[in-house]
């Protein structure tokens, strides 16, 4: 038994980072089925459920702008987190950006609009006080109030969405007239294993829609 | 130190006057512009960088403010390494260099130690590659870039210094000699500045984030105090004149927000003063001289549109 819901999210920038080209990142031309996940689950989520996407609306035009900035090269590295906790003092330990310093390019989408339908299934982790009536409730009701765990983004953090819901009786708002094939995209990653392995699928716009193969369907590519 | 338990947007309103606000390292440090509106840009890292300058400033060497990014020389080091000197009975550095930690455990462990020393990592996360789930921490505070209020006209300065930067610079000017002597050493440059903009930030500050770094009352007493006056302790040759104008905080009731973000931030609307009535921002203003100070903008809010659970807290 699943339940849809209907999420119309937009803001002034969006970053889908295509996997191949991530060192100077291209955006996909459209929300990726991961991404439209990610808005969901920052408005509500508990190991319970498990969102699946269903269809993602093109609301706005595909434009791309670029945007270069200095970012740091390198992550934390642990090892010296953990020599320095052991140790209990600091030295050392900070990044000095400016001995760090990449430029680096990002092709981004200039004010995108979307509307994911999306649906949630039960894991196997719903205990007994878990049914679906009260997670869509609160999805919906949180998201009609404007309220989420954490503000979702449209790719990057820094490119933070707006989002309202929709009634499933609503008017869906027009999407763009535009068909087109979007190529291989990134479905989701797999997070069940180990080496969390990419997932994809072929994307295509229709009308403005991108139907989104179901998980464990023949559509979805390892 | 407890996290903070209610949700809370800001917007941040900014402006610089002949200056250079953030440049473009794609278009030879020009101001960033968004090419087909061309309104003013600045990054969202441009500002958390000054951010972390100011903290960095304004508690130097305290517990639980440490920066772990940091800018150029770490004078902090250099005062650890003394106080070191004085305490030699300090176990020393432990040789084993394992790189990974054995467990998830472990990754915890290094990732609250981190949040509880660093600033800058309980606000804005970082990424640890700890390698069993890459240790990412998200902080509670995200910043969104900054956009300006109307379209920007950035000018191109050309300057000149009156001096060579090496002998071989210096031997080519005298070889080709038709010039006068005072001109001989002379070197030019140019400078981009935006001769006024007003910029606006949002930034959101998730308190569900909040209770996994531990970003407490005390950090976001401390985050506004930055964002209100870190412009004024960023002052250099390209920024011109910079400062924080407005600071508006929305603060929520509840964790999870009582409105939307994007309903909070239409109720302060920021229009152009005419004659001191407030005026729409539109293309009848086109006819009006360019804006080149904060009392040609007005900024209104709208009061009786805030939803409720929503405090409006003007920090500035």
């Amino acid at each position: 038994m699943t339940y849809g819901v209907r999420l119309k999210v937009w803001g002034d920038y969006g970053l889908f980072t295509r996997p191949e080209l991530k060192v100077e990142r291209l955006t996909y031309d459209v929300m990726t089925p991961s991404a439209a996940r990610g808005v969901l689950e920052a408005v509500h989520w508990k190991p319970a459920i498990r969102w699946v996407i269903d269809a993602i609306h093109v609301l706005a035009p595909i434009r791309h702008q670029s945007i270069r900035r200095n970012e740091v090269g390198h992550k934390a590295p642990a090892g010296s987190l953990k020599r320095a906790m052991n140790r209990g003092d600091l030295e050392g330990l900070g990044i000095v950006a400016d001995l760090d310093r990449q430029q680096r390019a990002s092709t981004v989408l200039v004010r995108p609009a979307y509307l994911i339908e999306a649906h949630f299934d039960m894991t196997e982790k719903a205990g007994l006080e878990d049914n679906a009536g009260k997670h869509l409730d609160i999805f919906n009701r949180r998201a009609q109030k404007g309220q989420c765990f954490h503000q979702p983004c449209l790719g990057t953090r820094e490119f933070a969405a707006h989002f309202e819901g929709l009634a499933l009786d609503a008017p869906l708002p027009p999407a763009i007239s535009e068909t087109r094939d979007l190529g291989l995209m990134l479905w989701d990653i797999d997070h069940a294993q180990t080496s969390r392995p990419s997932m994809f699928f072929r994307a295509k716009l229709e009308q403005g829609v991108m139907q989104v193969p179901a998980p464990g369907s023949a559509g979805v590519l390892r | 130190m407890t996290a903070i338990t209610q949700r809370h947007d800001f917007m941040l309103i900014f402006e610089v006057t002949n200056g250079n606000p953030n440049g473009d390292p794609d278009s030879g440090n020009m101001p960033r512009m968004d090419p087909e509106t061309g309104h003013g840009l600045v990054s969202d890292v441009s500002l958390k960088r000054k951010i972390r300058n100011y903290v960095d400033l304004a508690r130097t060497g305290e517990d639980g403010h440490h920066i772990y990014v940091q800018e150029s020389s770490i004078l902090n080091d250099q005062h650890r390494k003394a106080y070191r000197a004085l305490r030699p009975d300090d176990p020393k550095v432990d040789k084993d260099a394992k790189l990974n930690p054995k467990s998830d455990d472990e990754a915890i462990k290094l990732r609250d130690w981190m949040c509880a020393n660093f600033f800058d990592v309980r606000t804005f996360g970082a990424v640890m590659s700890t390698g069993v789930n890459c240790g990412q921490v998200k902080g509670p505070v995200q910043i969104t870039f900054a956009t300006s209020v109307e379209p920007i006209m950035p000018a191109e300065i050309s300057i000149t210094r009156m001096a060579a930067t090496n002998e071989a610079e210096r031997k080519q000017k005298a070889e080709g000699d038709d010039s006068d002597d005072r001109k001989e050493n002379r070197t030019m440059g140019r400078k981009h500045i935006v001769p006024y903009g007003l910029y606006v930030a949002h930034g959101f500050i998730s308190a569900k984030f909040a209770e996994r770094t531990g970003f407490s009352d005390a950090d976001l007493a401390l985050l506004t105090e930055a964002l209100s006056s870190m412009f004024e302790h960023d002052h250099s040759a390209a920024r011109g004149h910079m400062s924080s104008r407005k600071l508006i905080l929305f603060r929520h009731a509840s964790a999870l927000g009582n409105a939307p973000a994007h309903k909070l931030f239409d109720i302060v609307k920021i229009g152009r003063s005419v004659d001191g009535e407030f005026r729409a921002i539109d293309a009848r203003l086109d006819n009006l001289p360019p804006a080149r100070k904060f009392g040609d903008y007005s900024v209104k809010i709208d009061h009786d549109a805030l939803p409720a659970g929503v405090d409006l807290i003007e920090v500035l």
